[in-house]
């Protein structure tokens, strides 16, 4: 048994990811999620225990990992900056933004700013089309986009007003899932058979009033 | 006027702010057809949506009802819902996924009734960071309400609804490839037959896959009738239809319209909808349906907005996406940047696709960047050739999913309808756009 890489708690919200699927690798994809979460990207020692997690080897983990856009097997800066240049982003000034967003960060797609802050993208489209054209700051929306506006969007993050509604790199989700059924099949089938004579019973009228 | 008389089946609480809350969703009528159909037998519920012909509001346009049907008896199969919405200048699922959650929960959980699912797994693209934040707090609202989870509404019925991020991959939006997903592997869309996930779809079980607009309208079915429904639109293509307006437009935007009623004209005319073309400018093309679509010209403007109606044109309503683009736009370069969204999304099974995706997208850049040779026209519709034998409308199919057939649209379109244009590019060794 390896030194363990997750914290107590995402290791927690894991084993609670596990119990919601039928089958432990289902949860490969959320659990991924919450190690970037952690570390803002999937480190090799998060990779091992994820696949300890879901019984695969961790080069599965990594096999899986590396086909997803979202899961980043190296370090991206505080803000993953994705400019969408698809169709719709392209007929209202997308690359030109694109171009600006290089020149105002000095970097080029696909880097990182030397203080960490930045990493720029090309994205495909993140289906904001009615605002186009749009990027998305760590997963959040920013729309209606001009050269001036990006500048002024860069600015706020650096002086982090926007940190309520844009969290570090790999938080996805922070709403926890509360609720939900813990039953066994058998249960629900009995249930499923009392509730079937249930229905049987007035579609033939012979039942309650 | 047609374009406005129809009722919003899916979109009638967007006015309000908190539209995604439960009180909102309750002081609207929210759960009373959940509770309607929970008053129905299983059958009963299923008989009502297969009699409103609801045609799937993916992307293929397969009635949701017939899908339901073909569910064998045997073990409790799993609901499948699509929120991965990822074909290019489609946004109207993500518009509901954040705007209006408990009307897809209330749609998932009829559905389940329907047939008599055990599970449901409600699948969001990764990206919709803040949908998913809206989808999961509403599901945890629909718990403590009752309306999901152990004996919903005191009817004995249970379901459970797990909401699963997925991690950006377009090609998961393809059934077989989102089950693979969410079952934690590559989202490598399956070889088929078997062609539908009824026969062996989650885990090898039975399974039925919607999509979140699909279901979003069941619950207006339950409580207004088949009947009221299949009053709005015509032939097969009935109710209303979410169309996603994107490009040269003044007011992009989604719109709910009727079905065969209104037309392409209206949806970017319109004052209440698109609002015409920025600076009075002409319609140069239009992309109905998803970048997988055969452009339209100016002349099918007045062609309606039917499943059938555009099919028999030559291309498919598809995702709900249109797409303006005015006479300023470069065809040459919008053919690049949709040949490039799919170099980067082919999921590398299928040599056609892996390969001749990448050679398209090169031959059409050095075309666009005025070092293409006057063989280039040939060789790019040659290449389309092997992807879809016959470059012909619908596709023929090389590989295991429509991704690869679907990639020729774009070009072939570009060719036919603005040969010129390319050769220009060739000939004066450059973008006469600039």
């Amino acid at each position: 048994m390896t030194e363990r890489h997750l914290s107590a708690e995402m290791r927690t919200r894991a084993e609670e990811l596990l119990e919601l699927y039928p089958h432990p690798r289902s949860a490969l994809i959320p659990i991924c999620h919450l190690a970037q979460e952690q570390d803002g990207w999937l480190r090799p020692e998060a990779i091992a225990e994820i696949a300890e997690l879901v019984g695969l080897a961790p080069a599965e983990v990594l096999g899986t990992a590396s086909f997803y856009d979202m899961l980043h097997t190296e370090p991206v800066g505080r803000y993953l900056v994705a400019v969408c240049t698809n169709i719709a982003c392209l007929l209202r000034g997308a690359y030109e933004l694109l171009d600006h967003a290089e020149e105002h960060l000095d970097i080029r797609t696909g880097g990182t700013t030397a203080d960490g802050m930045f990493t720029l993208e090309e994205a495909e489209c993140l289906a904001d089309c009615g605002r186009a054209p749009i990027c998305q700051v760590n997963h959040r929306f920013f729309g209606d986009l001009t050269p001036q506006s990006f500048d002024t969007l860069v600015a706020e993050l650096r002086a982090g007003r926007h940190d309520a509604e844009v969290p570090p790199h790999g938080t996805l989700v922070r709403v926890r899932r509360q609720g939900g059924l813990r039953v066994d099949e058998d249960t629900i089938a009995r249930e499923r058979a009392a509730m079937s004579a249930a229905i049987a019973q007035r579609a033939g009228g012979g039942g309650s009033s | 006027m047609t374009v406005t008389d129809a009722p919003r089946i899916v979109t009638s609480r967007l006015e309000w702010s908190d539209s995604y809350s439960l009180d909102r969703y309750l002081d609207t009528g929210g759960y009373e057809g959940l509770r309607k159909a929970l008053s129905m037998t299983p059958e009963q519920v299923a008989t009502q949506t297969d009699a409103v012909s609801l045609l799937g509001r993916g992307g293929a346009g397969f009635p949701a009802g017939r899908k339901w049907s073909m569910l064998r008896k045997g073990p409790v199969p799993y609901l499948v819902v699509n929120g991965d919405e990822s074909e290019p200048a489609t946004f109207k699922d993500h518009l509901l996924i954040e705007r209006d959650p408990h009307q897809i929960l209330e749609g998932i959980v009829i559905c389940a009734y329907a047939i008599q699912a055990a599970r449901a797994f409600l699948y969001i693209r990764g990206e919709f960071a803040l949908g998913l934040e809206r989808v999961q707090s509403a599901l945890n609202e629909a718990y403590e309400h009752g309306a999901v989870g152990r004996d919903i509404f005191g009817s004995g019925f249970s379901l459970d609804i797990v909401v699963h991020p997925g991690a950006g991959a377009y090609i998961c939006g393809e059934e077989t490839a989102l089950l693979e997903s969410l079952e934690g592997k590559r989202g490598f869309p399956r070889i088929k037959p078997p062609y539908f996930p009824a026969a062996i779809g989650l885990y090898g079980e039975p399974t039925v896959v919607n999509n979140v607009e699909t279901l979003s309208n069941l619950p207006w079915v339950m409580v207004h009738g088949a009947e009221a429904f299949t009053a709005l639109g015509a032939g097969r293509s009935t109710g209303t239809r979410l169309f996603a307006l994107a490009g040269h437009v003044e007011k992009p935007g989604v719109y709910e319209v009727e079905m065969v009623k209104t037309t392409f004209r209206d949806l970017v005319y319109d004052p209440a909808l698109g609002g015409g073309v920025p600076g009075g400018r002409e319609v140069k093309a239009i992309i109905p349906g998803g970048v997988s679509a055969p452009w339209f010209g100016p002349q099918h403007l007045d062609l309606p907005l039917g499943q059938d109606e555009v099919a028999e044109q030559g291309s498919m309503l598809g995702s709900g996406s249109v797409v303006v683009m005015d006479d300023t736009t470069c065809v040459v370069r919008a053919a690049w940047r949709i040949t490039r969204f799919f170099r980067r999304e082919s999921c590398g099974q299928c040599t056609p696709c892996r390969e001749g995706s990448g050679w398209l997208e090169r031959i059409l850049r050095r075309i666009e960047d005025g070092s293409g040779q006057d063989s280039d026209l040939d060789l790019l519709m040659d290449l389309c050739d092997n992807l879809a034998p016959g470059v012909s409308w619908p596709p023929q199919q090389t590989t295991i999913c429509v991704l690869g057939s679907s990639i020729p649209s774009s070009i072939a379109s570009g060719i036919r309808m603005f040969r010129d244009e390319f050769l220009v590019h060739v000939k004066d060794g450059g973008c006469p756009y600039g």
